[in-house]
């Protein structure tokens, strides 16, 4: 099959490129639009390293083929806080000790935004069910956990409403 | 912010100057963790020079075989398959990681020559425009096999006309200035076990370890303009990994660059030299830059994993609980290749008896090759198994007598001043006070004298 057009929104902004169909998102996110925070760990969607955001959902993006979502939007971690600043929960995985290699850190974060963005206050059930897809090997789960938790609370003192990303990024 | 610390207990640092105390017990910020959460730690695998080539290896589908011949016609055939190296394009084909520190002999090849001694072993390298048709390529890879007897026991790798594994040593075990294993020899168990009221003896044994990295093992070579290569490799020892590729290449040091430090998961699983040297030798032939990067399967079957170890300990012990006898014999399975599984050895033998003063000691420690996975590095190595076999041991021992197993330790911990049985006065020896602080931690009652126990005297014993 010949290769096409496809168009994605990627952080809110349209874009097009060239894609063989097959070709995975993540493939098209690393290689084709530079966007290199999503990570292949495994490619066979086992470890969850490549987790981004399509229509504010967590996919495994080494497991998409881009053509099934053209037209759709996806987030990266890349898109999460702009001009240096952390949202929430980045400044709360920072102060939790929750990365060490940071390798699972993009996907960790953003099973984290769908799922504080879909519920201001989960529990730590919860949480530890958004992140059983996600394979951590260095930190341990437990500070992933509290940091999410802590990165909820502080998201509410915030006052910041779900369903939408963080409109005034907290500066660190 | 969350504190998972209990305030620290200072007094056992009490001669300490207290402004040596600034970490521990306070937050420091990770210097990288920025990076991390943002997304723009750069790994190796995120630099994505133009002209990229992609490097996929054929691997031994046998434990233990002869190559007969391999056909890369239908490989090359493949389109964008631009290249396969085979050992004739390795300058030094042969090697050993460890022969910076004059280790050898160099007993294993970076593309297979003759024979293959483990499943997964590389043989050839399949070099393409795409990682698709590097893919395609290394399946399409013939090699004429003529099967080996193989061994994957360490006790029958040593056991008479078990098949050799690697020629390059001459025999199934790793030789330590002259001797078959690492011993330790002090004071005369065989007596002990004479003297003693009880003799107690029991096996361990572990499986093999893989370390997992959530990255896997990989690099990405780039040829430079004044004939350099930089090397982008999530390798756990840059200087290591960049002197040994030197060595494979026989080019000097400074041809070569390495841009590391960015390792996503180790854990000792990226110390061996296993993917830079044939990138490197692609990235030359072809002038442009190559990857090379495990699949995760790859990573499972070939990145080496945490010896396997089998562990045989006899104890000559006392009605009080005295152990006055301790014999070790333990095995660790190199694998096909030594790596640093020799080093491993000696470190479990530097580590026995266990931190406990036992009056006669008595250990072989053998470093066997067999046709599996070659072992290497992982967190602690030749040490952890080592402590889980004494430390079940000691359990073990304590149930026999029906003992309170912290106080079987604390009778038998060694003490500031002790002569171990490497002929080594033991000093800053702290296990009682840990043994007692962890009693105290999890309300494990003690009598008042092993409550008053010291690492700093032998009184009260
Ligand atoms: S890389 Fe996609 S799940 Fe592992
Ligand atoms: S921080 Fe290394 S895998 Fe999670």
């Amino acid at each position: 099959m010949p290769s096409q057009i496809v168009s994605l929104v990627v952080n809110g902004e349209p874009r097009e490129f060239i894609a063989r169909p097959g070709t995975t998102l993540l493939t098209i996110l690393r290689e084709s639009l530079g966007l290199t925070a999503a990570k292949r760990g495994c490619a066979q969607g086992s470890c969850g390293t490549c987790t981004v955001l399509v229509d504010d959902r967590p996919a495994t993006a080494c497991l998409v083929a881009v053509e099934t979502v053209a037209d759709h939007s996806v987030r990266t971690l890349e898109g999460v806080a702009s001009d240096g600043n952390l949202d929430e929960v980045q400044s709360s995985f920072v102060d939790n000790f929750a990365t060490q290699c940071g390798f699972c850190t993009a996907g960790m974060i953003m099973v984290a935004e769908a799922l504080l963005d879909r519920d201001p206050d989960p529990s730590e059930e919860d949480v530890i069910e958004a992140i059983s897809g996600n394979v951590c090997r260095c930190t341990g789960y437990r500070p992933i956990v509290i940091a999410i938790l802590d990165a909820a609370r502080r998201r509410r003192e915030a006052g910041v409403e779900p369903g939408r990303p963080a409109e005034e990024a907290v500066s660190r | 912010m969350t504190y998972r610390l209990a305030p620290i207990d200072k007094r056992p640092f009490a001669a300490e100057r207290e402004d040596d105390f600034t970490v521990i017990g306070s937050v420091v910020q990770r210097s990288d963790a920025r990076g991390h959460v943002t997304g723009r730690t750069e790994f190796f695998e995120d630099v994505a020079p133009p002209g990229l080539l992609h490097l996929k290896m054929h691997r031994s589908a046998r434990h233990h075989a002869r190559i007969r011949g391999v056909d890369l016609t239908a490989a090359l055939a493949v389109p964008g398959v631009t290249r396969i190296l085979t050992h004739a394009d390795i300058p030094n084909n042969l090697y050993t990681p460890l022969k910076l520190i004059g280790v050898g002999p160099d007993d294993e090849p970076i593309l297979a020559v003759d024979k293959v001694r483990y499943l997964g072993e590389p043989i050839c390298a399949v070099v393409a425009e795409s990682e698709a048709a590097a893919l395609e390529g290394a399946a399409r890879v013939r090699v004429d096999y003529e099967d080996l007897p193989a061994v994957f026991d360490v006790e029958e790798a040593l056991a008479e006309g078990a098949p050799l594994v690697n020629e390059y040593h001459g025999q199934n075990f790793f030789k330590y200035e002259g001797h078959h294993c690492r011993r330790i020899r002090f004071g005369d168990v065989e007596k002990a076990f004479g003297q003693a009221d009880h003799v107690f003896e029991w096996r361990y044994e572990s499986a093999p370890i893989e370390q997992a990295p959530t990255e896997t093992t990989g690099c990405v070579v780039v040829p430079q303009a004044d004939g350099r290569l930089r090397i982008h490799s999530d390798t756990q020892a840059c200087f290591f990994t960049l002197d040994n590729t030197a060595l494979i290449l026989e080019v000097p040091f400074n041809r070569l660059r390495i841009v590391g430090g960015t390792v996503g998961g180790g854990f000792g699983g990226k110390v061996d030299v296993t993917v830079e040297p044939v990138a490197c030798v692609a990235a030359m032939v072809t002038d442009r830059p190559v990857k090379f990067v495990y699949d995760r399967d790859e990573e499972m079957q070939v990145s080496s994993p945490r010896a396997a170890e089998r562990i045989y300990i006899k104890d000559a012990v006392m009605d009080d609980g005295r152990i006055i006898g301790r014999k070790v014999t333990l095995y660790v399975d190199s694998g096909a290749y030594a790596r640093h599984t020799p080093y491993g050895t000696t470190k479990a033998a530097a580590h026995l008896p266990g931190p406990y003063s036992i009056p006669n000691v008595w250990a072989d420690c053998h470093c066997v090759f067999t046709n599996r996975t070659p072992s290497s590095a992982m967190r602690g190595f030749g040490v952890t198994i080592g402590d889980f076999a004494l430390e079940s041991q000691m359990d073990r021992v304590a149930r026999a007598l029906s003992m309170d197993p912290l106080r079987l330790r604390l009778l038998n911990a060694y003490r500031d001043g002790d002569l171990k049985a490497h002929r080594k006065v033991a000093e800053g020896t702290a296990l009682v006070e840990v043994i007692q602080k962890t009693a105290e931690l999890v309300g494990h009652e003690l009598p008042e004298a092993y409550r008053r126990m010291s690492s700093t005297t032998r009184e009260g014993l």
